[in-house]
């Protein structure tokens, strides 16, 4: 089964001369421990869809299912949104976006408080997700003292924390050097493959393709699936 | 995890600097309506404190408070002989400016009627009342005078024998309270040139007169009917206590007072915009954390529980300073500064309004930002 599905989505900016039509007909299905990547020029409809897909923006006709859940249909709301959120769907962004008030257990503590689950254990969950991505020795500092790649490393953790079916990211190595892009594009494969989450990831980054098992391609709100790079043909 | 607090505990030094600046606002909110209440408690002061149901000035005048009023000593005994009157006093103040140990001193002395009068009801917080008709001086404290130190006063010394609190005139000055004697005789001392040569060429010396004569109505006689009696001599007005009262804060201090007043409301809305600002502009600062949750799904009341502890804990802050700012400085002002539970009371509930409209307006702000603010890079 799928874990998020879209299906029809149409979405429109602007009346008149200044419509933009971002979305045009755009169909997408990502499974359980799938990685997917949404590949495109600027401007091309990626951040639409995937804002869709995490309920922050609805479409004008079309349908998205997170699980079993008929979130929109028909362009229309059914779910409270807020609530899906917090309990089915991590994001993580171009920048880590980090709490700077709090330290990097708190940042992915505060995922578990949103969801009302605070406590000594989440604080040892918190602790074991940071240490699950080798960030044990940094629970205490603050986002000041974290590099960029540790910094995202905490993020993906706090997407986690609440073991959701679906991961949002949007450019989540733009701001990483090319090694550490590499690092971070492998975690998100191995989270993917070790916890059965489906991760959608927009990027620019070509050279991390390998990491992802399906690519989808972007143009003018057109969304098409294009080959794995692994099985294109070596020039 | 309290999210607000932590933001407080990151922000450190600059929400206590923040909470500090409030605070001496607040503090010279809490300053005005205490030189307000203490200018209209000095006004009074000495109305109060005279223990007098009727007083007795010159005709056409609005009594020794409000413009020169000059009345014959001997009206004193004429009231006296008033059916229904327990005792009638003269009542002279005068303002000098004696040095004492080189430092000009301003006082206004007031004469107490001898003997039935010593000064023995002023509130006293140190030595005793007069025990002599001559050459003795009550004052209050804010004169830096020690029991037993002299001053100069006319062409005679007076010794302090007593300290009193908070007495003070309508227009701030320190009181001093000597006999009615001893104060004629500082006023002679003190009279024009012409008293000066009318005397000094063997004339009998003029009455200088009094300002006003105070009656207290005997217990069971009816104020009213006293006063009319009073009232029918052509030679004076008679006004009750509590004519006297008004008559000082609607005339005397009605401007000073009014001014203040206004000055203290235009202090309280520019507060309230400037605590409107602070509050509202922590809000904006935290935009992108504000997205953060929302986007990561939580619920309204987590935003707004935020900037309402930020706001209700700053206003507290602020508010706390200016309470030991205002326990510290007070007593410094020239000025008696009252405030008084019901002032300190208005103040916290007055921050604690605008703290909560200020919340409201940072509140609507930060539930209109867009989850997506976070994606903007």
């Amino acid at each position: 089964m799928h874990v998020i599905e879209a299906q029809g989505l149409w979405k429109t900016y602007g009346k008149g001369e200044t419509e933009v039509v971002a979305l045009r007909d755009v169909s997408l299905r990502v499974s359980r421990g799938e990685v997917a990547a949404l590949l495109g020029p600027s401007g091309s409809g990626k951040s639409s869809l995937l804002t869709t897909l995490g309920l922050l923006q609805f479409p004008d006709r079309g349908s998205v299912r997170i699980g079993e859940l008929e979130a929109v249909i028909e362009g229309r709301l059914r779910v409270d949104a807020a609530r899906v959120r917090r309990e089915r769907i991590g994001f993580v962004f171009q920048k880590a976006n980090l709490i700077p008030f709090l330290n990097a257990l708190d940042n992915v503590l505060v995922a578990f408080e949103i969801n009302n689950r605070g406590g000594r254990e989440a604080r040892q969950r918190a602790a074991a997700l940071l240490d699950y991505l080798g960030l044990a020795d940094r629970l205490a500092h603050m986002p000041d003292e974290l590099s960029g790649g540790q910094q995202q490393r905490v993020a993906i953790a706090r997407a986690l924390a609440m073991e959701p079916p679906v991961i949002l990211a949007d450019e989540p190595t733009a701001a990483l050097d090319g090694r550490r892009s590499r690092d971070v594009m492998q975690l998100f494969r191995r989270v993917a493959h070790e916890r059965g989450t489906a991760v959608v990831i927009v990027t620019h980054d070509h050279r991390t393709l390998d990491a992802f098992d399906t690519v989808h391609e972007m143009e003018d709100g057109v969304l098409r699936t294009t080959p794995h790079p692994s099985a294109a043909p070596a020039h | 995890m309290n999210l607000a607090w932590r933001d407080i505990r990151h922000q450190g030094p600059r929400f206590v600097v923040t909470g500090l600046g409030l605070g001496l606002l607040f503090a010279i909110v809490l300053a005005m309506g205490g030189i307000y209440r203490g200018m209209v408690e000095d006004a009074v002061l000495l109305v109060n404190q005279m223990g007098a149901d009727l007083w007795l000035v010159q005709r056409d005048t609005r009594g020794p408070f409000a413009e020169r009023s000059v009345v014959p000593e001997l009206l004193e005994t004429r009231a006296r002989g008033v059916q229904g009157v327990q005792w009638a006093r003269g009542f002279t103040t005068i303002t000098v400016q004696p040095q004492h140990s080189g430092r000009v001193l301003r006082l206004t002395l007031v004469g107490l009627a001898w003997p039935d009068e010593r000064g023995g009801s002023l509130p006293l917080s140190t030595g005793r009342p007069l025990l002599s008709a001559h050459r003795e001086l009550i004052v209050d404290r804010s004169l830096g005078l020690l029991p037993g130190q002299t001053l100069e006063l006319g062409d005679e010394s007076f010794t302090v024998v007593g300290l009193g609190q908070g007495l003070v005139s309508s227009g701030g000055d320190a009181l001093g309270f000597v006999t009615q004697n001893d104060l004629a005789a500082i006023q002679r001392h003190l009279a024009p040139e012409a008293l000066r040569l009318a005397r000094s060429s063997g004339a009998p010396p003029a009455d200088p007169g009094i300002s006003a004569v105070l009656v207290r109505v005997a217990p069971g006689a009816s104020v009213e009917s006293v006063r009319a009696r009073l009232a029918q001599w052509g030679d004076v007005s008679v006004y009750t206590t509590e004519e006297q009262r008004a008559l000082l804060l609607e005339g005397v201090v009605d401007k000073a007072r009014r001014q203040i007043g206004l000055f203290r409301a235009l202090l309280a809305i520019v507060s309230g915009i400037v605590v409107s600002l602070v509050i509202f502009n922590m809000t904006v600062a935290k935009t992108r954390e504000i997205a953060l949750v929302k986007l990561m799904g939580a619920r309204w009341t987590v935003v707004v529980s935020m900037i309402l502890q930020q706001s209700v804990l700053l206003t507290v802050l602020a508010y706390a300073f200016a309470l030991v700012l205002s326990q510290l400085a007070f007593p410094y002002f020239p000025r008696r500064v009252v405030v008084g539970g019901g002032e300190l009371a208005g103040v916290l509930g007055l921050s604690m309004a605008i703290a909560l409209v200020a919340s409201t307006l940072a509140i609507r702000r930060a539930l209109r930002i867009p989850a997506t603010t976070i994606l903007a890079g």
